[in-house]
Order: structure tokens, then sequence, then C-alpha cells
């Protein structure tokens, strides 16, 4: 059987006829050919397929695309506010050497994202808890905390 | 990782949930963070998936008639940061902020957990402690059924074919009640090695359950009865058969139990 | 090295980042080729298990399915080749069988391939796999290295009796090291498991093979390490393609730690069935295939003594060990610990006689290989281990007896090199300078107050000490293929001056997260004064790079850059002609200074754009002067690199649970000349975490019957980031004397220097607690550091 859909991806409307079995995760690398978006383990361990679903952060492979039909999603592609332009999370990353070969990095970096929202002034630990839910084998998590605390700085800059 | 083909319905309403579990092999879809990575390793091929996960009646934390009801629908992380559970079961906040990680907390939920019954769950431990009822519907109406009475067996409940959860209600704790859970974790799976849970009531009355520890998850009667924390401690996690694997064999599960009871009971002491 | 421009030795933000950091970054599974197939796997559930029958045909009609081939369809094809040959002490070669594309007869390990189906969807081949049925009869099997030597043990290979691999000695004649460890004042002796390890690689393997039929092409994207070594391990000796046919690529890779260097039976196998299909052919592996395919790494059983006299000079060390190599030879993993570990255990140390007695053996597991460090991790954990259990046995302290054993420093340039007992000569050292400066850092005397504090109120600190060295810049060609290696390991470095000015730069060297599009891009902005902008950095493609050795053993800067610089080399030699040829002035007076190229005491120069303008618009060039700026080099250095370093780490043990916290770990590292600190400072990061994690949280479990019971991240422990402190990091230079640059390398040195530090802080707490253990199994569970102060 297929079932319609439509969702709003990065602020864009798409409509899909898909199986019940299609991961959402692979109707965004297969169908829409998001690819930023990755798999990393069939566990719904390592968190490399983190995006918001609804402004929350989602691991992409444990939810149907038939799940989020009506659903407003956000990948790695669409954080920033435009093509132009970093979000400070990716900026934070980039200027702290938060990534080394970037396949956990969209992931990290969704999942950070959901962090400053609830929480704007993390510490070093709340930072580190809040990551749990990601693997990243390169960079010991060292430079992904500073790059965090980056982005929460910057944030907090812009909106003062 | 692809599941086996399966049908899927979404329901609405819990009364569609059921009439579409009625039709026989369907399974509930909540918020799919025990099903959806078993049914991508085939280790279950249900014939069709009834979506709850959009029906609002399911979703939400209220008090009523003396009682706190959570929505079965609702997920970890709206428990964990919930006012009315962080002032009348903040036990409930602080387990449920202990559960999977930030991504899982945002789409699990306590019902699905508890239908799940994954013998390292946190919420058995939770709910056997507070008193809570697990309420269920099926084609023949709800049922209550004490949190007790809900745990039958690894991977197994009191759960009717046919029937689903709806509402976990906590008797609303009187002035006075402390709570605590202490948890030491599988450091791979941050499932509970052991939990442990605590109410200790006004009136000095202490309930104690466990979770992780044995195949179900359970009240220590023994333990509750001691008299002193070193004797509740001494008669903890006694006389059941206790789990072991190669990150907890059952003598160190069994002396955790005892470690974590005591940290819980000083506590609330 | 000039460094008029400033570029080397600066934290450079990288270029390559603002792909990752969009998700712009194109790894293999992003990959979909026009009329793209699906490729899936049936595997042995079994360790060893005879197949007696594979039934094909409700799969074949299922749909979607294209294809389905099966061991006997490959019978005729070679298997993938082992790299390095080891031989017997007796002389004779290593026992080499075959590793089949797909197994026909027998399954050696769980996961085992014995059909391939090819359909037009994942989903489809999925389903279709799972419809094939295999008749099984399974077969006793065996796991544990020590065990399959012995006489009765089930036989993994027919052609290698008691499942020896080979055997293999190294060092000081075995007597001469018995004599010294008989007349030692104190021995210490170390009975240990360094326990196997999945390198896990967040991005799993992938391969997407095509080809095109009308100009007989092959392309494989890869998801490697080194795309030239697997073009020419598959062409010439699995498939018997000619390699101007094939085009590797290995397009942005997630995360290798060796596990991507070895030339996996999948690759192969997508490009013979590409061929037969005419169609592109694709697949990814899942993360439970990963834990039951990938290389896995480490996996010795050892017996260390170490000898000492009355005042704690160490007098001989004897090692014998048994390394699991699993079902099949992988790549490189006869190399691993043998000329990968056996070298290495001079460490940094006098010992004046040193002999290890190593026995490589075939099981029922996962084939093991290199996994970051590769052999080096493994010679320091034996090292360090020993010497701070001495320190306790002796009653001494364990930096003491460290400084009392260190080599004295030179540099390798006015002092020679030091010659080890296990056949290398180190380049460069100043061993006390490292642990000087991390106990500095550490506070080692506040430590210690602290210590015993702690003690007395009931709490378990403990300090670790590593003071390690590795044998790193893989290379030196005569030295590895004297010692076994089937390739030459030099680098291959292509410098393309484009008529703007603007420099395209080929390397073999292979960047998987190292950060080399910034680090080169530095060196030879750096060389040629211009901005970094202006220089590109190419590799991963065999069609856009001529060759390369690819980047493993932390040898891309030390090797691959030494060859970037003998181009640059050429390139000035040959801009100062051309700059000669426009001032008729004579090649000699033409000085290269800050990007210009200048005649000595004149006022004429001309920048190095105008220059190489000149070089493609050779109007008026003079005889036997040829047109262009495009030079090539191999590099082959004259020996190896030996980073050093001193790792301390701080743990607190909890006295009910035997749960360890890491609260503080020291790095000081000596990799010679930095180029980008922050890039370095990463890596050491990097390789620490992954260092602690196999001291605290990983290991692959088998049981009895060869099933690996911890095969995904429910049970797997992988480090996260809650698990960590920040690491305090420092770093000394020694630079290296026998390369242009002078560095060393640091991609492993954090994962070997680390393990034995927060092992040895382990124990150390027991001991303070009058726990007096000598070992603990790693990696260091709750239960384990608990069953261990129950003693």
């Amino acid at each position: 059987m297929s079932i319609r859909i439509n969702v709003t991806v990065n602020g864009v409307a798409f409509s899909h006829e898909v199986e019940p079995r299609l991961l959402l995760v692979n109707y965004l690398r297969d169908v829409l050919r998001l690819t930023g978006t990755h798999v990393g383990c069939d566990t719904s361990s390592c968190g490399a397929c983190t995006i918001h679903v609804n402004g929350k952060a989602t691991k992409s492979c444990t939810m149907l695309a038939v799940q989020a039909d009506g659903c407003e999603i956000t990948t790695i592609e669409g954080i920033a506010p435009s093509d132009d332009e970093l979000h400070p999370l990716q900026e934070g990353f980039r200027e702290c050497h938060g990534l080394q070969c970037g396949f956990c990095t969209p992931g990290m970096i969704m999942t950070a994202a959901d962090i400053l929202q609830n929480n704007p002034n993390p510490s070093e630990e709340e930072i580190r808890v809040g990551l749990e839910g990601n693997f990243c084998r390169c960079t010991g998590y060292h430079n992904i905390v500073k790059s965090v605390q980056y982005a929460a700085h910057k944030m907090k800059e812009v909106t003062v | 990782m692809i599941p086996v083909a399966f049908d899927y319905q979404r329901a609405v309403t819990v009364d569609e949930a059921i009439a579409a579990l009625s039709s026989g092999d369907g399974k509930i879809l909540a918020g799919g963070h025990s099903l959806l990575p078993a049914m991508k390793l085939r280790l279950n091929q249900p014939a069709k998936l009834v979506d709850i996960s959009k029906i609002d009646a399911l979703k939400g934390i209220k008090e009523e008639d003396g009682e706190i009801v959570i929505g079965a629908g609702t997920t970890h992380g709206t428990i964990a940061s919930d006012d009315l559970i962080k002032s009348k079961l903040p036990f409930f906040a602080t387990a449920a902020a202990l559960i999977g990680d930030v991504q899982v907390r945002n789409h699990g939920t306590i019902g699905g957990s508890l239908a799940h019954a994954d013998p390292a769950a946190d919420w058995g431990a939770l709910v056997l402690a507070a008193d809570a009822a697990i309420i269920t519907k099926g084609s023949s109406g709800s049922r209550r059924v004490a949190a007790v009475d809900f745990f039958q067996g690894l991977f197994t409940t009191a759960l009717e074919d046919g029937e689903i959860i709806t509402e976990v209600r906590i008797p609303v704790p009187a002035e006075g009640t402390k709570t605590s859970y202490q948890k030491f974790s599988q450091p791979a799976s941050r499932f509970a090695i052991v939990g442990c849970a605590i109410m200790k009531k006004a009136d000095g009355k202490i309930n104690i359950a466990f979770t992780g520890v044995g195949e179900v998850p359970f009240r220590d009667s023994a333990a509750e009865s001691a008299a002193s924390i070193e004797a509740a401690v001494t008669a903890a996690a006694e006389g059941i058969t206790v789990m072991s694997d190669h990150f907890a064999s059952e003598e160190y599960r069994k002396h955790l139990a005892k470690v974590y009871l005591r940290k819980a009971l000083e506590a609330v002491a | 090295m000039s460094t008029t421009h400033g570029l080397i030795g600066k934290s450079v933000k990288r270029v390559e980042d603002r792909r990752f950091i969009t998700g712009h970054g194109k790894y293999t599974d992003d990959i979909i080729l026009p009329g793209q197939t699906y490729a899936s796997f049936v595997r042995s559930p079994y360790a060893h298990a005879k197949i007696l029958s594979v039934d094909t045909n409700a799969a074949a009609s299922m749909p979607g399915v294209v294809a389905i081939f099966t061991g006997a369809d490959v019978e005729n094809v070679n298997g993938v080749p082992c790299g390095w040959q080891v031989n017997f002490k007796n002389g004779h070669h290593m026992k080499e069988p075959k590793h089949p594309l797909l197994v026909a007869d027998k399954a050696k390990h769980v996961g085992d391939a014995i059909a391939i189906v090819i359909a037009e969807s994942q989903a489809e081949a999925v389903d279709a796999a799972e419809a094939i049925v295999v008749e099984y009869e399974e077969l006793p099997a065996i796991v544990d290295a020590s065990k399959a030597v012995e006489d009765g043990a089930p036989q993994v290979h027919d052609s290698a009796p008691n499942n020896i691999c080979f055997d293999w000695a190294l060092g000081n004649p075995i007597e001469e090291v018995d004599a010294a460890i008989a007349a030692s004042a104190h021995v210490t002796t170390l009975d240990f498991v360094n326990q196997r390890l999945v390198p896990n690689a967040i991005e799993p393997r992938a391969y997407n093979a095509s080809y095109d039929q009308y100009n007989d092409k092959y392309t494989l994207y890869t998801s490697t390490q080194n795309p030239h070594l697997i073009r020419l391990l598959m062409c010439a000796f699995v498939l018997g393609i000619p390699e101007h046919r094939v085009r590797v690529v290995g397009p942005d890779v997630g995360g290798g730690f060796g596990s991507k260097i070895f030339h996996y039976t999948e690759e192969a196998l997508l490009t013979w069935c590409t061929h037969k299909l005419r169609r592109p052919v694709k697949w990814t592996s899942t993360r439970s295939e990963s834990f039951l395919l990938d290389a896995h790494g480490r996996d010795h059983i050892t017996k260390a003594d170490m000898g000492f006299d009355a005042s704690g000079n160490i007098t001989a060390l004897r090692v014998k060990t048994y390394a699991n190599l699993g079902a099949y030879l992988s790549t490189f993993a006869s190399c691993v610990p043998s000329y990968l570990h056996g070298t290495l255990l001079q460490g940094l140390y006098t010992t004046p006689k040193i002999n290890i007695d190593l026995v490589a053996v075939f099981t029922n597991t996962t084939a093991v290989d290199a996994y970051r460090g590769a052999g080096r991790p493994e010679a320091t954990y034996l090292l360090e281990r020993l010497l701070d259990l001495a320190a306790h046995e002796m009653n001494m302290d364990p930096a003491e007896l460290r400084f009392k054993n260190f080599i004295p420093p030179f540099d390798g340039v006015t002092q020679p090199g030091y010659q080890t007992q296990v056949a290398l000569q180190y380049d460069s050292g100043n061993y006390h300078g490292v642990l000087e400066k991390g106990l500095a850092m550490l506070g080692y005397e506040d430590f210690r107050k602290a210590q015993k504090e702690a003690a007395n109120n009931g709490k378990l600190l403990g300090v670790g000490f590593s003071t390690y060295i590795e044998a790193c810049g893989i290379a030196p060609s005569a030295v590895v293929g004297s010692l076994g290696a089937r390739a030459g390991l030099y680098e291959v470095g292509h410098v393309r001056v484009q008529p703007s000015g603007k420099i395209s730069v080929y390397t073999g060297a292979h960047s998987h997260g190292q950060g080399h599009e910034t680090t080169f891009a530095q060196v030879v902005a750096d060389k040629l004064g211009l901005p970094m902008e202006d220089v590109e950095i190419v590799h991963g493609d065999s069609e856009a790079v001529a060759f390369g050795m690819g980047t493993y053993g932390s040898r891309s800067l030390a090797v691959g850059g030494s060859a970037i610089i003998k181009s640059l080399e050429k390139v000035i030699e040959k801009g100062k002609k051309i700059a000669a040829h426009k001032f008729e002035a004579n090649p000699e007076d033409v000085d290269f200074v800050e990007g210009r190229f200048v005649v000595k005491g004149t006022h004429h120069s001309a920048p190095f754009s105008d220059i190489a303008l000149r070089a493609y618009v050779p109007h008026h060039y003079p005889a036997g002067l040829e047109p262009g700026l495009d030079f090539s080099s191999f590099y082959d250095p004259a020996n190896f690199t030996y980073p050093f370093g001193c790792h301390i780490a701080v743990v607190e043990v909890d006295k009910e649970t035997g749960k360890v916290q890491l609260t503080r770990f020291v790095a000081v590292d000596d990799v010679g000349n930095i180029i980008n600190p922050m890039i370095v400072e990463g890596q050491i990061h990097g390789g620490v975490v992954q260092g602690v994690g196999q001291a605290l949280f990983e290991g692959a479990e088998y049981d009895e019957n060869g099933q690996l019971t911890n095969g995904s991240y429910m049970d797997y422990c992988m480090p996260r980031a809650d698990d960590f402190p920040m690491i305090e990091t420092a770093s000394q230079v020694t630079p290296c004397p026998h390369n242009p640059l002078g560095v060393k390398g640091a991609g492993e040195a954090g994962c070997i220097g680390s393990t034995p530090a927060v092992v040895n802080a382990v124990i150390d707490a027991l001991w303070s607690g009058g726990h007096k253990v000598k070992d603990i199994r790693m990696p260091l569970t709750s239960e384990r550091v608990w069953r261990a102060m129950q003693q």
C-alpha cells in the first residue's frame, strides 16, 4: 500500500505517495535528496539522523515518513537563515573545530539546536549530557562542547 | 535496515484505534521508539500498524478526582518538564529525564514504554512505587489495572489483545510525601541495570520498587517491611530471579540493587 | 622551510568545513547513479558451518530482483589478498587461505557472505535476501587465540594446521633475555588481554560500482582511506582488470580509524557484479553488519616479564603474545602484531635485552587488522602497564622509575638516532621533557597529597602514567619491503600551477577528517607566499591523482606533505629559470622571496602569478626551456618518524559500585613541527577519547559459539560526551630530522598513549585503598573494578 503525505521541509511544501515502511530519514535522503541527514546505526543510538520535527530534535531513523504527515521539518540544509549565512551553531562548529570527518556533524548541530532552544545558558555538563544521544568518533567531543558554548554565547549576543 | 512491509492506519480517536486493532494482527505505534527499532531489525513483523501518535486525547497531564492523570501518549520529555509532575511526583520527572536521550524523550511515550514492558525500562519501578493504575481500553470497554498486576513477565503485561493503554493514574501524594528514583545505567543503552523508585508517605510507610533487576519490575515487600535502612538493604532483591548480562552478573546486580536502595532511602530520610 | 608568509603554525580554520556544516558533504551513500540497483547479502548466522545447500528459487522471482549470485558463481574469482608477507620462524611463508568474495563450502565467521541479492530498490533486495534458504551443518567454533593452537581445536582452514598463520620472534636471543630476567633483582609479570575492539567509524562502509560497457570503464565509489591501493589490490590481485579501466573514488569519508584501509570483499564483488549486470550496484553496510564485518582491532593475549636491577633500572623484557587474526587474513593483518608491535617494545627506555615471541592465529571471528594505532597501542599498553605495576611492587614513584630508565635526549642531527634492540632506529627525542611538562600541568605533588587525604576519607583517587613512543609516517619502502610489505609506501604529490598563478595540488593521501584540505594548503601557500584561497587540495580520485598510497599510520603530512614540498621545490626551480629569462639574468642569481622571484642585487622582481602566466605563454622561450609549471614527485622517506608523549589520567573510583570516573586527562605530545595546532589538538582529543574508550567502555564479546554478543550500540559501549572532562593538552616540539617539514604525525598518538594511563590510574586508585591489584581486564566495567576490590 502507499499513502500520500504532505510535509513542509525547510519551508518548502512537498507531497508524495510513500510506502508505510519508508523511514523518514530515507524519505529525506532518497526522495527529497537532502543527503545532509545521515544514517550511522540501526538502533536509534548514534544520532547522525537527527532533524527537527515540529521544532523538536528527532531521530529520523526512528520515525516513519507517514508519521511526519502534516509536520514541519527542518534538516541541516535548512537551519541557516539563508544560503549565504550560517546558523550560530554552524559557525561555532567551524570556529571551534567541532568537526573532523563531518559525518556526525549535522545530527550534532540539530541536537545542539534543541538543547539551546530549551536552555540558552547551558553549563558544560548540561551540554555534554544533552549530547548523549549523538556519537562522534573523531573529535573526542571536546571541541563540540566548545562549539555549542560558542553558539550559546553568540545567540545571546544576537538577542540582547 | 528496512522493516517488512505492513499496512498503516492512523487513528484520530481512541475508539478508531480500537476498531482498527480489532481486525487482528495489528500493533499500536505510539512514539515508535521501542517498536520501530525492533521492526527495522525484523525482530518484529506486524502486518499492520495503528498510529495513535496523533490522538490528542491521549496526551497531557492533569489532576482529576484526587489523581494525577498522565495520558498514555505523553512523551518522556513532557513528563520531565511538567510543573505538576515536578511538584507532586518529582521522581517521575527525575526518571523521565534519565530515559534515552533528548531525541528519544521528544517522542517516546509512557504508554508505549509500559506496553512494551522491557524489563530494564524505567517506568515500571515508578508506577509500582506510586501505586499507579494503568487504564486500558478495548472493544469491551475500559479497565483499571493496578500497576502491581500489570507486569506479568518478560515483555508481557495484563494488556489483552486489541486493548490500548489510555492513561496512567496516580493518587495525588499527600503533603509530606517524599520520593526518589536512583538509577545505575547500562553504559551502552542507558537502560537501567538497576532502577530503584521509592515513595515515602507522610505516615512513614515506604513503597519500594525495582526495575532492571528481575525479569519484571517488582515491589520489594520484604524491603518495604524492614524496620531500618540497614534491614531494608539486607532484605532487598532477595528471593527473586536476578538477571545477568555482560555488564552486570546476578551477584553484582543484586549488590547494586542494595546500594541503590540505600541511596534512595537516604534521599528520602 | 620558509615561514615568511606566517601560515605555518597557525590555527587556520578548516576550508572543508563549509560543506559539512551545511549538510553538503558528499559521502558514498549519498550517491545515486542512473539505473542504480541495490545489494543486500545473505550472511551466515553461524561462526563455523558447512553450507549444504543454497536455495534462491523463491527469492529470484520476488518483485524487483535483478540478480542473485552465490559462492558457486565466484568460485573461479580470486579472493581478496593480504598486502604484507610475514614468514614463520623457520622461513616458510605465512598461511594465506583464500578469502573468497562469497563462500561456497564453509562459513568461517558470523557474517560470512553466502549470497548477494541485487534489486531495483534496497527494500526489495532485503526482502529477497530474507527469502533465500540456506541449509547449514553447524561445526564447533573456536574464538580464543591461545586455545586455537591446541591439538584438537576446531580448524578454521584446512591449510593452516593448529590454526597458526605464522609464528615470529624479534629482538635479542631468547637465552640472553631469559638469563637477564633470571638475574634480575625484581621481575614484574603481567598476564593480560588487550581486548578486541570494533572500530565504529560513524559512516558505515558503502560502495557504489558501475561499468560503462561502451568505454570499457569501471567506476567504484568507496568509503576508503586509500583509493589507489584499493584499485591496485582489486585490479591486480582479485579481478584481473587493467588498472587504467578502473576509476576508484573515495569521496567524503565519514571516519576510518584503520577500518577503511582494507580491501573488502564487497568492493570487488560489487565491481564484478556491475560488469555482469551493466548497471550500477550499491551497497551500504548496516551498523549490524559493520560490527560483524569491519576489521576489528587489537585482540592480543600476552604474558610479559620485565626485569629490574636493585635500583630500578630495567634489565630485560620478555613477551609472549597470541594475536587473534580472525577467520581471514585482512589486508595488513599480518604486520600489525609483528612489525608494528614487536618493533615498539623498546618504548622510551634503555632496556638492554628484549625478546618477543608471537603466534598469529586464525579463529572463527571477524578479521582483525589495523585499528587506530595498530600494534603501537598494544606495545605501549604492555610497557606502560608493566612500568606502573613495577613501581607499585617496588614501592617506587612511577614518574621517577620512568626518568631513571628514559633514553637521554637526542636530536638526530648533531646526535645520532637511537638504535633499539628491536630493529628500529628512533629519529629524535626528548622523553624527559614531556614527562616533566605533564607532571607540572598535573600538579603532581598536590595530587599525591589530595589522594592521601581522599583515601583517609574513604575515597579512591588514582593517577596513571603513560609515556609512549610510536612509529609513524609509515614508509621507507626499502625498509618495509625487507620486512615483507608487498607495496612501496612512498607518497605522491603533484603541484599544478594554473596560468593565473592559482595552485591545484593532487595528493595521494586521503582525508577522512584529518583536514588535509587545510593543512596541505597552509604548507603550499606558505611556501609560495600566496593566500590560502589560491590553493586547492585534490585527493581521493584515482582519475585526478596519478597515484598514491593513502592515509593511515599517521603518515599524510610526513610523507604526503613532503612529496608536495618536493614538487614545490621543482616549481620554484623552474620559476627561477623563467624569471631569469625574463630579466636576462642567470637562474642562479634569482631568489624566490615572499612570493616574488627577485634577481639578487637588482630591483628586478616578478610576482609568482606573472611567472606562472609566462610559463603557459612561452613566447620567446630559449631552447631547452619547456613551457608549463606542473610537477609531480614521489617521496620515499629515509626512516619512520617517532612521535612520543606523556599522558596522565586521574580517576575517581566509586567504592560501592566500582564505577570509574575520569576526572582529568593531561596529554603532552611531541609530534615534531606543527603546521596547524588546532587540527593537531583535535587529533589528540579524538585519539585520547578512543583510547579511553578501550580502557573503560569498549570491547567485542564473543561467546563460545563465535557469536558476537554485543554487536550493536545497545550493548557495545561507545564513548559519549558526558563520559569525559575537557582534555588538557600541551605540545613539545622535537623536529623530525629527516623530512623537509620536520613533522612526525599526530593521528594516532592520542589513542596510543591514553589507554594504559587510564588503567594505571584505576589500579593506582585501588592500591591507594589497600587493594593490591595487578590487573583488571579491559574494558574496566564497573563490575570488573568492583570485583577487583572484593579480592
